[in-house]
């Protein structure tokens, strides 16, 4: 019915089965929304957190899916400023799924300010030492970069493109998207790095506090690199899930390989950083302010286990698999490791949101256990749904995949 | 951050070995305030109360245990975890006396200060604020309420401040050079044992300048460089080991 719509030379499943798709994930959607016109009606008070844990399950969600996201720019870099050709295969799902993530975690960002219509003060009235600001102006500038390299996209759509003026206008986007492949690259980075720097510059904070090098802390470059090291595999992930999902190849193996490769390299060089800063934190830092390492951690929800598991299971583990080609190019092996990258850099964004804040640096105070209520799970919910849906509209009506005629030509 | 030294610097020192606990400083505290009572306080996590007494015990079992009351009110740090993360300048440490302000219209409600805060003195407004009924006929007249959504904190009853000041001006005095007495917050008035001072700790005519040099006055955090202006005074070791996190090789 809707298959004038669909990309040149590619098939679709029918459109009862789309929907059936789409209303299912809907579910999930309303349902989050729901939640998020409850918070706007009645302030964030009705969510759990409180007044230790002004940080929570969202802004840990942010933090892990702009992480995830950085594929968009990372893989624009190096196809548009480095030139590496073959990613041009992947870099359309990239873009798309940086949008999403960026937009998403935007949109989260509204709800958990407490006060939403005065969020342009973040411009109007600036703190220039405030990582919080640099990552106000950086999340906004770069999320309109997303969106301009996502608009060729949309306008290729078989239909948008016989109009002359839009697919010219798709034509001289493309033709200068080094320029904001350079531009997203620079603003990510810098954003990405600020997420870092927001925790290690709060030096009240001892599990998060870092020294560093001038203004930015060691985590604002940690930040960067886990980025760098996960945003790849993440898109490879979503990539083979929208393969099983569908039954068609959509990129070449070699791809998605070249994509581990590029996120292994860079998880290396990360959990070398990471390892030095661990090590330093604990027996230098920590001393010097009256703590052991030991007192760091709690219970089972803050206990050694996620940072063993971080740094162990979730990244020394998935390194050296990502880098060695023999294990890189068993597809089982090339998912398992990018699922245990993918964890790895979500424990690193909990416990830097939530331990950082439920250690008792009082000697008389207690540790605080936090527990993220239906609310924050609705909405954070919403935007994993809203993501789907997006990607559904995108992949079913949008050139995505410029190999999946070639891959799907034999079926 | 670069930290901005003050002629004047307003000072608490609290005399721990004094405090009961009865907790007059917080009542005082909300009203002065005008902190409105939550209708469901059985989360005291999510109450506001800028002024939060602790106990403390020395971690003993009957009958060798003991046990102090700890007030803590905001620190007004010398060196303010909050003012640099801020990203819209909502609080800041820029008035003669070295109190961190904070500006409720200006704050966007993004949590940072308190996370940034080790001492837990930030507190967020969760709920609209919903008086009893007649008693918004109590409020005080020189504190602005707060709508939900915004972080708010002690400032040293600052409209005491400016009271204060307009009462030196009106008497033809400095009003940056306060007498020792003039400029007093509601705690330090509500305290039964008399165990909460205020004054300038730099100006030599105030008992605060003497108090903060007692051998046995100490401050919250030292080693994290912070530089409260609010000091303690106990005379018991184990009170004072407990005001900053020590490895056992430590001395103290």
């Amino acid at each position: 019915m809707d298959s004038n719509l669909f990309p040149e030379g590619v098939t679709r499943c029918g459109l009862p089965k789309f929907s059936l798709w789409m209303a299912f994930v809907s579910i999930f959607f309303l349902w989050g929304v729901y939640a998020a016109v409850i918070i706007f009606a009645n302030g964030i008070g009705v969510t759990g957190l409180d007044n230790y844990f002004g940080f929570g399950l969202w802004i840990t969600f942010d933090l892990a899916v702009i992480a995830l996201g950085a594929g968009a720019f990372f893989t624009g870099f190096l196809k548009y400023i480095l030139k590496i050709d073959q990613l041009k295969n992947i870099v359309n799902l990239a873009v798309i799924l940086g949008f999403l993530c960026y937009s998403g975690a935007m949109l989260i960002l509204t709800m958990d300010i407490g006060q939403p219509i005065r969020a342009w003060f973040g411009y109007w009235h600036p703190n220039v030492h405030s990582m919080l600001t640099e990552v106000i102006f950086c999340i906004t500038c770069y999320c309109t970069v997303l969106v301009i390299e996502f608009i060729p996209l949309i306008l290729e759509q078989k239909q948008l493109n016989k109009i002359p003026f839009l697919h010219h206008f798709a034509h001289h986007l493309h033709v200068n998207m080094a320029l904001f492949a350079g531009i997203g690259t620079f603003l990510s980075t810098f954003h990405q790095g600020s997420l870092g720097g927001m925790y290690g510059v709060m030096f009240g904070r001892p599990y998060a506090f870092r020294d560093g090098f001038f203004i930015w802390p060691w985590t604002f470059f940690l930040f960067v690199l886990s980025a760098v090291g996960s945003g790849p595999v993440f898109t490879v992930l979503v990539c083979t899930l929208i393969e099983k999902m569908t039954g068609k190849k959509l990129v070449d193996y070699k791809v998605k390989a070249l994509m581990g490769k590029i996120a292994g390299s860079m998880l290396c060089l990360y959990m070398f950083f990471k390892i030095i800063d661990t090590w330093a934190w604990a027996t230098g830092y920590l001393p010097s302010v009256g703590f052991t390492f030991d007192e760091m951690f709690y219970g089972n929800v803050y206990g050694k286990w996620l940072m063993w598991t971080e740094l162990g299971l979730c990244g020394v583990v998935p390194a050296i698999m990502l880098i060695t080609p023999s294990i890189r190019n068993n597809p089982t092996l090339l998912y398992t490791a990018a699922i245990l990258d993918c964890i790895g850099i979500s424990i690193n964004r909990y416990v830097f949101t939530v331990q950082t804040i439920a250690i008792p640096v009082m000697p008389f105070d207690n540790w605080e256990i936090y527990t993220p209520n239906w609310a924050e799970w609705a909405t954070s919910g919403m935007i994993v749904a809203y993501g789907a849906l997006a990607l559904s509209l995108c992949y079913r009506y949008l050139p995505v995949f410029p190999q999946e005629v070639k891959l799907n030509s034999n079926k | 951050m670069q930290q901005i030294e003050f002629d004047t610097k307003w000072t608490m020192v609290i005399d721990v070995d004094k405090c009961t606990g009865c907790g007059a400083c917080m009542v005082s505290c909300q009203a002065e305030n005008n902190i409105a009572p939550m209708e469901d306080g059985s989360n005291k996590l999510k109450t506001l109360t800028w002024l939060l007494v602790y106990e403390l015990n020395n971690g003993k079992d009957f009958p060798e245990r003991e046990s102090a009351y700890l007030p803590r009110p905001c620190m007004q740090c010398g060196k303010p975890a909050c003012v640099p993360v801020c990203p819209v300048v909502a609080t800041t440490k820029d008035e003669e006396g070295g109190i961190v302000s904070q500006i409720y219209p200006r704050c966007i409600g993004c949590r940072y200060c308190m996370a940034a805060c080790p001492y837990h003195a930030r507190y967020f407004g969760w709920f609209d604020p919903i008086w009893p009924e007649g008693m918004e006929k109590a409020l005080s007249p020189s504190t602005s309420t707060r709508p939900r959504g915004v972080v708010e904190k002690c400032n040293f009853c600052h409209s005491r401040l400016l009271d204060a000041r307009a009462r030196a001006r009106a008497e033809d005095m400095d009003p940056n050079k306060l007498p020792d007495g003039w400029y007093k917050p509601a705690c330090l008035e509500a305290c039964p044992t008399g165990a909460i001072s205020f004054g300038d700790s730099k100006n030599p005519e105030h008992k605060v300048h003497d108090l903060i040099k007692d051998k046995n006055a100490f401050r919250l955090l030292e080693s994290l460089g912070m530089d409260p202006q609010v000091y303690y005074i106990s005379r018991r070791d184990w009170v004072r080991e407990q005001s900053d996190n020590h490895l056992p090789k430590d001395k103290h």
